[in-house]
């Protein structure tokens, strides 16, 4: 049958059903369009949608290694501006290969100010390895790195604020989407990559085979998260706040109680403390960003 | 036009003929002279590239992939502890097919740290898939380059190519130097024109991962390639001869070995203090020749093997050691002569910068002639 239905990423790829990422992917090429290089890092996407002979992507498209995305990016970007083309540089690279492996590279490019836009995808954990920690991996979160155990509630650090960190590099535009919030993310985009500089955009992608639920939750948890302060959509230009999505807040339990990940804190016994901890950290987010709307009394 | 400059400045001049649209450079001794001179040249609109101050050389290395994918030429310079750090990479190049031509101002790895010559940072790399030149004195090195374009790029080749010097001794040491002109050059090599690129007109993906029902076949095609690639150099080199009258066609160079008794087979500067050492020995009657390897990478395994064919017995000059074997280049050449039964005496000479000598030469040949090697040569008592 003729394909009749294909955008520029999505025919035949290998992800699993209800697929955050993937789900990223698919918005993220649309909002670009055709005059687009997307680079990727080594990690689930990039293996669920190029297995040779095969490829997922109708836009250019190159990986090279796990941690130098940004780096090749800075080459690809040089060899347009001496060749006179006008190509959008995309870099769409994982949690892991963003918040830890390809922070030198990352670093470096956004140091430079050369002109293309950073999408992080993520899910929390190293998935295409089998669900280790990275450095977005939220507290008390159970992976395979940090398991959780009887002396042991996973994950003991809280993520690493990468958004803030490159906002400090002097990147023009930063901001944070969730795949829930489609136009939102789709419009995000377009402005990163018609904005001069380096551009950062961390989506929200849950991951169903990581997280611990099922494929057709994936928009749901991705909103809970949001309506919990756990995700906070942002944007920033030149390093000051300039929108955030505000939300009728509900306990952080509503979200944590939907994941496999967090089951430990309700099972065999309810986790209070951890709880409460986790709350902190929703109600701290929700302070700095500003995100609670304030219902009138009847 | 004769010139007395330094080895990095021949170099930096000959790589600025070369037109490469994209330099990604970082500081290293012994190399940084090269790329100090590029970004002159930039700065001075002498060359009109991209210079990319990358954070360190595995983000040089990884830019050029980039520029090199979008359709750009490209290059870069290391040593060392940045070739090292490059590993990874230089695979990945390799495998990709991207003709990057990069210099290297050989030095020996730590630790202990060391920034004086000898070549195990780019021997290291000789199962990465990049040819591998080595240059005797300046005027090679730099005429190495417009070689190593040349063959790098040409369609059935598409692997990239180290063109190695040895660090201080040739990098900081002025020679004259018979320098090109870019007319010539453009008349020698044609511009980079990649049959595919990064382009949103042709979208294809780059650097997919293979299944193990293709990745062997990969690795056949690169190995093909690099050994194919013997005849494009011998077609370059003899072309480059042909233009400026210096002929680069062989692999390998023999000095005074047609009716040698002992030939030493040698990489890079030390070529040069051999040929010295082999007049003297000459004048004492002794029948003493050298080998010259110019290139590592393919291995020249055939013209070797022939070159030595008619040789007593062959003493290999190793500036690098495969630790708990031998010397890279003598495991090769015993390689090259195994059916011969020609006997390869392997000398790890000058390491980490211990200067070699006319006199170190000689002694050498001495212990070839006893049948004495497979040996680190000039050892302090003290280790002993």
């Amino acid at each position: 049958m003729a394909d009749t239905d294909c955008n520029l990423f999505d025919c035949g790829h290998r992800a699993c059903g209800g697929c955050g990422a993937a789900l990223a992917a698919k918005l993220v090429t649309q909002a670009a369009g055709t005059e687009t290089i997307v680079v990727a890092s080594t990690g689930c996407m990039e293996v669920f949608s190029t297995p040779y002979p095969e490829t997922a992507w109708k836009v250019p498209w190159i990986h090279s290694l796990f941690e130098n995305a940004s780096a090749v990016a800075s080459g690809i970007e040089a060899a347009l501006k001496k060749q006179g083309r006008k190509e959008k540089v995309i870099i769409m690279a994982g949690d892991g290969a963003t918040f830890d492996i390809g922070m030198i590279c990352i670093s470096g490019a956004f140091e430079r100010g050369h002109d293309f836009t950073y999408i992080c995808y993520d899910n929390e954990a190293y998935m295409n390895t089998g669900i280790q920690r990275s450095g977005a991996t939220p507290y008390d979160a159970s992976t395979t790195t940090s398991p959780s155990g009887k002396c042991s509630f996973g994950n003991k650090r809280p993520k690493k604020d990468m958004p803030q960190i490159l906002a400090a590099h002097g990147a023009p535009y930063v901001a944070t989407a969730s795949i829930a919030y489609t136009a939102d993310l789709m419009q995000k985009v377009q402005k990163a990559i018609n904005t001069q500089g380096p551009c950062y955009i961390q989506v929200h992608a849950p991951c169903c085979t990581g997280w611990g639920f099922e494929g057709d939750q994936t928009l749901a948890i991705a909103k809970l998260a949001i309506e919990t302060g756990l995700w906070v959509n942002y944007e920033m230009v030149d390093g000051r706040v300039v929108k955030v999505k505000k939300v009728v807040r509900k306990p952080v339990e509503e979200y944590l109680k939907t994941q496999k990940r967090f089951r430990h804190l309700f099972k065999p016994s309810r986790q209070d403390a951890e709880i409460a901890a986790i709350q902190a950290i929703a109600d701290t987010n929700a302070e700095k960003y500003g995100i609670d709307i304030k219902l009138k009394k009847e | 036009m004769m010139q007395m400059i330094e080895g990095s400045h021949a170099v930096a001049g000959a790589v600025k003929f070369c037109r490469p649209q994209v330099i990604a450079a970082y500081p290293i001794t012994p190399q940084t002279h090269i790329v100090e001179a590029l970004a002159d040249y930039v700065a001075n609109c002498e060359l009109d590239a991209e210079y990319i101050t990358v954070e360190n050389e595995f983000s040089a290395l990884s830019a050029c992939i980039g520029a090199s994918a979008a359709g750009s030429r490209t290059y870069s310079a290391t040593t060392s502890q940045g070739l090292a750090l490059m590993f990874e990479v230089c695979f990945n190049v390799a495998g990709m097919r991207f003709p990057i031509v990069m210099s290297i101002a050989n030095r020996a790895l730590g630790a202990p740290l060391s920034i004086w010559n000898d070549q195990q940072d780019s021997i290291s790399l000789r199962d990465s898939g990049w040819l591998q030149f080595y240059a005797e004195d300046n005027q090679e090195a730099a005429d190495l380059h417009y070689i190593a374009y040349r063959v790098a790029e040409d369609s059935s080749v598409l692997l990239p190519a180290f063109v190695c010097f040895d660090g201080f001794i040739l990098s900081h040491t002025y020679e004259p130097i018979d320098t090109l002109t870019q007319e010539d050059v453009d008349k020698y090599l044609p511009k980079f024109a990649p049959k595919e690129r990064l382009d949103a007109a042709d979208p294809i993906s780059f650097g997919m991962y293979a299944t193990p029902d293709y990745y062997h076949e990969f690795r056949y095609e690169m190995d093909r390639a690099l050994k194919e690639s013997q005849a494009v150099i011998h077609a370059a080199g003899k072309e480059f001869g042909r233009m400026f009258g210096r002929d680069y066609s062989a692999m390998v160079e023999g000095y005074r070995l047609e009716d040698a008794d002992t030939a030493i087979v040698a990489m890079g500067s030390i070529c040069g203090t051999t040929k010295d050492a082999i007049d003297e020995l000459r004048d004492e009657g002794k029948k003493v020749g050298l080998l010259k390897v110019r290139v590592f990478r393919p291995f020249p395994t055939d013209d070797i093997a022939k070159a030595l064919a008619d040789v007593k017995r062959v003493a290999v000059l190793d500036k690098n050691i495969s630790l708990g074997a031998k010397g890279a280049l003598a495991l090769e050449v015993k390689d090259a002569l195994y059916s011969s039964g020609i006997p390869v005496k392997d000398y790890i000479i000058g390491l980490g910068g211990r200067d070699v000598r006319k006199k170190d030469i000689k002694a050498v040949v001495e212990l070839a002639e006893k049948g004495q090697g497979d040996i680190f040569y000039g050892l302090r008592r003290e280790v002993l």
